[in-house]
């Protein structure tokens, strides 16, 4: 396995998933590509931490789910975002955005 | 929101639907994973490993994704609720002895707190009925005795303390005119009454001071009950008229259906005082048979208004006169109106609320003790769960719904166990006793049971999960660790001695009131009591009849029943003894006019037709009995009692000495003659030391008693009498009420009512314990047995016989008992000083006592132990190895 790669950070693979649909609907194993590809191999996402999060996120009303026809002609579950998940996302990132600049501004103090 | 409802319910209801979209889901992420693997160059075989080494264990991904809706949570419930029902139902032994434990625990403390509560804690159903007082006069032993009307007409004049106070006087009087006569329980008030109570008629109107005059108009207000029971509830009585005693009365009011007059609370009507205003010495206002109760100012308090009383008491005024018996030279004595009340009942209803306790704490115990040791026959199920996966949390989750479930089938059934039993007790309670018609199941008390059995089940139910989530679970799955086991058998140990001590001391409480009872039935009551019939014969409306008339009719009512077949002899009586009845009168003697003599300085005074003290087998002792010459003209006759003459007398003979009684003692009537002293009779309960009394001839006295004691001496069973001689009595008037009737045997075991009804309780309770005790005891030896059968085994290979074997079981389980019962005895012999005042006859240490209650519990835990160490005996020394 790749060194270079690493769990998603935790607490932020919600969010990951909210963004990667926010691109386009896909389905579990399409989402955890994408995650990877994005993230150019850092994040590796676990498959039934993924499972039981879309299973949660649907719950919570910020996806929605369907049975359809994969790309290679196979049922999948496709997950799409709802209005609500939009909303979700962008509190979301706004939150991770701030943790994050405040975080490294800390860092840069400290050196 | 919605949509999670929506898809919760979704789930719950069709559970395989979302199983196989879940799986669907998982299968399709591995598929994709495969094909992906297999482009990257692996084998169909080598990809398919690879994707499910990486999904994990799909079986708990899929759990995982199930588990993450709210709904999961309600499916496990209703699963641990089917699991817990199995288990429950599996082990129906344990079940059913659980939850009727429970039962018995919750039942009998529910009843018990239910019964006793409203009697005697809660407030007295009137406003302000704290600052309500009853006020007694003292005798010259210090005992109440109850005041005169003169005495409140003192007390009402001079004192300061009280709002309002008013007196009241008991009152039978026969209702006629209508279907049966009857004898209808009665109060004459005065005035203020129901004011000073503070609560009026719900219909029509209360007394005016007017009407409480003498001479003035007859009105009555009726109880609720009585006009439901006999005018069809109709309130349209009120302003009409009713026949009490022959006259008629006018119905002004009827009380509201919750009222109770709690000093009588039998009472059906009332009726205005009309007492003389300063009467003299020798009319009835002077008598003892008066009750005042009085509503405190506001501001003044108990001690406050006590303080004032002994002023009063001690210093007379020329304006209120008293005669000798009523100069409160003793004092008088104010106490609350709940507590005078309640007075009588207290002791017992309080050794009583003990037992209910101890007889809960028992269920406690026996319920730890049994999920004790199923938690011991169950360790290997549970370490069996862990090891497959359980979680700590979900084990105990699953204790939980078990021993909830058993709370609730013991809850339900303990609240049928005390709903019966507030019925038994209300029909075995004493009569007169205060409030009784308020008693129901109290639901707090319930809630209080059912709680702290819960509480205890539900905590020591834990205790195998935790060690189960705790333990090893390799050597839990392999055997029963034996430290663990030595810890809960002494845990066993421990909550048996408890229990056997605990229902020692239940037991010897039982036991000391059982020999108390049987003790005072022993006492001769001082007549021949078998074979004898009593009634009460009401001359209703014989107020307007001179005296010979109502005498010539208690001559005719004899003559009538002496010639029933069956009947040998028949006398009347003005208050016949183990009845209840208490007539008293205060007397003087020529002798020694300054002599008091007794309790309360009184003497029971029987008015008697001549033949009454043979008719009863009562003792002469010496001189003569009354005889047909002892007539109106004639000098006075009287008969004393023993016990009247030695302590007026002494030494000196008492035959022929003067004496004057009641409203004679004053001097204004002629002395009367001792002509003869009797045995001493026991005129209130067999256990009375006050046998002072005194016998006249009912022609002899001031006025005609218009209530009267039939006895009637049979040559057969006394009870097979009744029919013809009741029609005996109504063949000379079919308008008077009998009232009353019972066999004097009957009577005389009804007379310790209080006793009796301690006994009956605490008997129930201490069997209740003894069979709980012995079910405890039972099952920690089992469970010894059972974790020893391997040791069992190895002796009987080694040689032990099996009489060894059960020598030592059983040695095990007297061993438990003895320290219970050496425990239990300090126990008991600590807390029976809440039994005292019920003792009759036998001392708080009574040897016989114990050493019956021991040898009792003893046999039943040996017989307790005895199934477990047969089995022990039977256990095969071949089986048991190989097995383990």
């Amino acid at each position: 396995m790749d060194a270079q790669s690493t769990d998603v950070v935790p607490g932020t693979l919600d969010m990951l998933i909210l963004k990667t649909l926010s691109l386009a609907p896909l389905h579990a194993f399409g989402i955890a590509r994408r995650v990877e590809q994005i993230s150019r191999g850092v994040f590796k996402v676990n498959a039934g931490s993924l499972l039981v999060a879309l299973q949660r996120l649907e719950r919570a009303g910020w996806l929605d789910a369907e049975w359809r026809e994969t790309e290679n002609n196979r049922q999948g579950r496709f997950y799409s975002l709802t209005r609500a998940g939009r909303k979700q996302l962008e509190l979301e990132t706004a939150a991770w955005e701030r943790r994050v600049s405040a975080m490294s501004r800390l860092l840069r103090a400290e050196a | 929101m919605l949509r999670a409802l929506r898809r919760g319910v979704a789930a719950l209801l069709f559970p395989a639907r979302a199983d196989r979209q879940a799986d669907a889901e998982v299968r399709h992420f591995v598929d994709q994973r495969v094909r992906e693997l297999m482009r990257d160059g692996l084998s169909h075989a080598d990809a398919r490993r690879q994707a499910t080494i990486e999904i994990g264990n799909v079986t708990a991904t899929r759990e995982e994704v199930r588990a993450s809706g709210w709904e999961h949570s309600t499916d496990l419930l209703i699963g641990d609720t089917r699991y817990a029902l199995r288990r429950l139902r599996r082990d129906p032994v344990f079940t059913i002895v659980a939850s009727v434990t429970l039962a018995i625990g919750i039942g009998a403390a529910t009843a018990i707190f239910s019964a006793v509560n409203p009697v005697l804690f809660r407030a007295l159903p009137y406003p302000g009925g704290e600052r309500l007082v009853t006020i007694a006069d003292r005798g010259p032993a210090g005992a109440t005795v109850e005041p005169t009307y003169g005495s409140y007409e003192e007390l009402l004049g001079r004192s300061r303390s009280f709002e309002l106070l008013s007196a009241t006087d008991t009152w039978r009087p026969a209702l006629t005119g209508t279907d049966e006569p009857e004898r209808l329980a009665g109060q004459r008030v005065t005035a203020e009454f129901f004011r000073t109570l503070g609560v009026m008629p719900a219909v029509g109107r209360a007394f005016d001071t007017a009407e409480d005059l003498p001479g003035a108009a007859r009105v009555v207000v009726l109880s609720d009950r009585l006009l439901q029971r006999r005018f069809g509830g109709d309130a349209s009585l009120v302003g009409g008229w009713i026949t009490l005693g022959g006259e008629p009365f006018r119905v002004i009011g009827v009380m509201p259906k919750a009222f109770v007059d709690v000093l009588a609370p039998a009472t059906d009507v009332w009726a205005p005082m009309q007492a003389a205003r300063r009467a003299p010495p020798n009319s009835r206002e002077w008598g003892h048979h008066y009750r005042i109760v009085g509503r405190l100012r506001p501001g003044v308090d108990l001690e406050a208004a006590q303080r004032d009383l002994d002023v009063i008491a001690s210093n007379g005024r020329v304006e209120f006169p008293r005669p000798a018996w009523a100069s409160l030279q003793n004092g008088v004595l104010a106490r609350g109106l709940l507590e005078d009340v309640t007075a009588g009942a207290r002791p017992s209803l309080i050794a009583i609320i003990g037992a209910a306790a101890v007889l809960l704490l028992i269920a406690c115990v026996n319920v730890a003790n049994l999920l004790l040791a199923r938690s011991g026959r169950r360790r290997t199920e549970f370490a069996l769960r862990a090891a497959l996966g359980a979680g700590g949390t979900r084990l105990v989750r699953q204790l939980l719904t078990e021993s909830v479930i058993l709370a609730f089938i013991g809850g339900v059934m303990g609240f049928a166990v005390a709903q019966a039993g507030v019925g038994v007790l209300v029909a075995l309670s004493p009569p007169g006793l205060p409030r009784v018609e308020s008693i129901r199941v109290d639901g707090a008390a319930f809630a209080f049971g059912l709680l702290v059995t819960t509480v205890v089940g539900v905590g020591v139910g834990l205790l195998p999960a935790l060690s189960a989530s705790r333990a090893d679970v390799r050597s839990g799955v392999q055997s029963t660790s034996r430290t663990a086991t030595g810890g809960r058998s002494a845990a066993g140990a421990v909550l048996v001695v408890s229990e056997v001590a605990l229902a020692l001391m239940l037991l010897v409480g039982a036991g000391l009131l059982l020999r108390s009872l049987d003790r005072l039935f022993s006492e001769a009551p001082g007549f021949n009591a078998p074979r004898l019939l009593t009634m009460q014969v009401v001359n209703a409306g014989s107020e307007g009849q001179g005296n010979e008339e109502q005498l010539l009719y208690y001559e005719q009512v004899l003559t009538a029943v002496r010639g029933v077949p069956g009947v040998t002899d028949a006398a009347f009586t003005s208050q016949l003894p183990m009845s209840g009845d208490i007539d008293g009168f205060g007397f003087v003697s020529a002798a020694f006019p300054e002599r008091q003599v007794g309790e309360d300085g009184s003497a029971s005074r029987y008015a008697v037709t001549a033949d009454y003290v043979r008719v009863m087998g009562i003792p002469l002792l010496r001189g003569r009995l009354l005889n047909a010459s002892d007539n109106a003209g004639a000098t006075q006759a009287i008969l004393i009692s023993e016990s009247l003459a030695s302590s007026v007398f002494g030494q000196r003979d008492p035959l022929g000495q003067r004496m004057r009684f009641g409203p004679d003692a004053d001097g204004t009537r002629p002395w009367g003659t001792v002509v003869g002293v009797v045995g001493n009779v026991k005129q209130q309960w067999l256990g009375s030391n006050a046998t002072n009394a005194f016998y006249v001839s009912a022609a002899q006295w001031r006025w005609v008693d218009a209530v009267r004691s039939l006895v009637v001496r049979t040559s057969g069973d006394p009870a097979a009498m009744t029919a013809p001689v009741v029609r005996a009595v109504w063949s000379v008037n079919r308008n008077k009420p009998i009232t009353r009737i019972a066999t004097m045997e009957d009577m005389i075991a009804r007379s310790a009512p209080t006793r009796r009804f301690a006994s009956v309780v605490y008997s129930a309770f201490a069997i209740a314990a003894l069979l709980l005790a012995a079910v405890g005891l039972y099952g920690v030896i089992s469970a010894r047995v059972a974790e020893r059968t391997r040791e069992i085994g190895i002796r009987t290979a080694l040689g032990a016989t099996r009489h060894d074997i059960v020598r030592g079981v059983l040695a095990n389980g007297l061993l438990l008992t003895g320290t219970g019962v050496v425990i239990g005895a300090a126990g008991a012999s600590a807390t029976s000083r809440l039994l005292e005042t019920l003792l009759y006859g036998v001392t708080r240490a009574d040897p016989t006592t114990y050493a019956a209650v021991i040898g009792l519990l003893g046999g039943v835990a040996a017989l307790a132990c005895w199934a477990p160490a047969r089995r022990a005996a039977a256990v095969d020394p071949a089986i048991t190895l190989r097995s383990d």
